[in-house]
């Protein structure tokens, strides 16, 4: 703040407090000509209503005093006044800092103890998985869902099937530096009548209801333009997310209509990373909770 | 002067009064306007673009205040969930800013790049889709309404006037920025920016 406005500041503060004593000091004084202490002061309300010129008890009058007193240590222990920071040297983000201190004195250990052990036998630790679970309800399952079941779109992390791989190092690097996966459009290159075909043949390798001769052309067109990601037997790719489409595990949804949506207009998957965002040694706890979760 | 003489003349009572309530005021708001925590960006920050504007007025239009806060309170119980407390100088581009005093969900100042776009136009849709345990109502006709691009170049030479630092080019390119785009698509982008200029860490 300008120094102009400081001085203003402080002036006011100050002038207030003095002010407040005097104020104190001018009512409670008698005035010349009143009448004495105990008689009618001579006001009159509805005929015949009159007050007694009492004067204030002596104790309220010491609680106006006491409040003034309160106020000039307030002002001198704590930054009251402008460029000056009080005797206490008190701050909110020192107490913060404080918190926080005392905080990463107490936990940090644990953690440090968390991120030195494996996270396959840390998955193991009873301690460890309940710390997990607490970081996952508060950080992955709004998407996940809180018994990490996921939801359309959002992928179970209880079924142990794997889009970017189920080993505790690979979900421990999807968690530190999030995963994106894309599904291109192939409504502008594919006709729907061949779009329908692929999807027959989709449901063909879980041994789902299809139409085997729409089933058998949607193959060729599979092997053309889809195995590339999904690989030739359609088991799909984990280095790049390709999700298995021979099992019965669905992301988008396992009904022919969602099968062509997804052929259709694409799908985009992401999963924020979350490096700077908790830490590596959140996340690695949280790693060993997930795989825990997929273990059981 | 007596006590007589204020307490059985109103007109005087009446001014005394708003001298009293008009300098208490003055001192306690004015010296704000010259404060440099409070009327300077923090580094880095970048006023809003059209559509994220855009998206504000929808979060304000919905009443999204009533129950999500933008004020993350020095604790570390809301530190450790939310991210970096708030700092005032975040708040300089917002008119009026969305601070909220009320919690039914969850704060949104560091919302920003939490969750992916697909994620909130789900849940903006219908949050049981993603979250089956929320409570949040759902905001299907979002993603009907068209976003109104005439007042776009407006908002933006309104908020010029109060000091944000729009460029020509940005009031020349605010309207088409928005053109075709729903509320929900304005609305998602105003979440994903929110509160990310302050690198933080749960």
């Amino acid at each position: 703040m300008s120094s102009f406005w400081s001085i203003v500041v402080d002036i006011v503060i100050l002038a207030n407090m003095v002010g407040g004593y005097f104020l104190i000091r001018w009512v409670a004084k008698p005035v010349k000509g009143e009448t004495k202490e105990g008689e009618p002061t001579g006001h009159v309300w509805d005929g015949d209503l009159t007050e007694l010129n009492n004067p204030m008890p002596r104790w309220w009058l010491f609680m106006f005093y006491i409040t003034i007193m309160f106020a000039l240590s307030y002002v001198a222990l704590y930054p009251a006044l402008n460029n000056y920071s009080g005797l206490l040297g008190w701050t909110s983000a020192k107490e913060y800092q404080q918190e926080v201190d005392n905080a990463n004195e107490k936990y940090g250990p644990i953690f440090s103890q968390f991120s030195k052990t494996p996270l396959e036998e840390l998955s193991k630790d009873e301690h460890a998985q309940k710390v997990g679970q607490r970081l996952f309800v508060t950080y992955c399952a709004q998407c996940h869902a809180s018994d990490a079941g996921g939801s359309r779109g959002f992928p179970n992390l209880t079924d142990n099937d794997w889009l970017w791989g189920g080993k505790a190092s690979d979900i421990k690097q999807t968690i530190m530096h999030g995963r994106n996966a894309t599904m291109p459009a192939w409504g502008s290159v594919l006709k729907p009548l061949q779009i329908g075909y692929v999807a027959d043949y989709i449901l063909s390798l879980s041994g789902r209801e299809h139409k085997a001769t729409d089933a058998t052309r949607g193959k060729a067109i599979f092997a053309n333009y889809c195995a590339a990601c999904h690989t030739a037997d359609a088991t799909g790719n984990q280095a790049m997310g390709a999700p298995n489409l021979a099992d019965r595990v669905w992301l988008y949804g396992a009904s022919r209509n969602k099968i062509i949506e997804s052929i259709t207009h694409g799908r985009s998957g992401k999963m924020p990373p979350h490096k700077t965002f908790l830490g590596e040694d959140k996340v690695h706890v949280l790693a060993a909770y997930v795989y825990g979760l997929s273990k059981k | 002067m007596s006590h007589e003489k204020v307490e059985t003349n109103i007109g005087l009572m009446i001014a005394l009064i708003i001298l009293v309530i008009s300098v208490g005021g003055l001192i306690e708001i004015v010296p704000l306007f010259f404060l440099k925590q409070t009327t300077e960006p923090v580094a880095g920050l970048t006023p809003y673009n059209s559509l994220q504007l855009a998206g504000r007025s929808v979060y304000i239009k919905e009443g999204c205040y009533g129950c999500h806060s933008q004020m993350i309170r020095p604790f570390r119980a809301e530190t450790e969930r939310y991210g970096h407390y708030s700092l005032a100088g975040e708040f300089v581009y917002d008119r009026p800013f969305q601070w909220g005093s009320k919690r039914t969900g969850p704060d949104l100042h560091r919302v920003g790049g939490r969750y992916s776009d697909n994620w909130h136009k789900l849940h903006l849709t219908n949050p049981r889709l993603v979250v089956p345990e929320s409570n949040m109502p759902g905001y299907p006709w979002l993603k009907d309404n068209l976003l109104d691009s005439s007042v776009a170049a407006k908002r933006m030479r309104v908020l010029r006037k109060l000091n944000t630092p729009y460029t020509d080019e940005d009031i020349a390119g605010a309207a088409a920025a928005i053109e075709g785009k729903t509320e929900l698509d304005a609305l998602v982008a105003y979440l994903q920016v929110l509160g990310t200029h302050v690198s933080t860490r749960r």
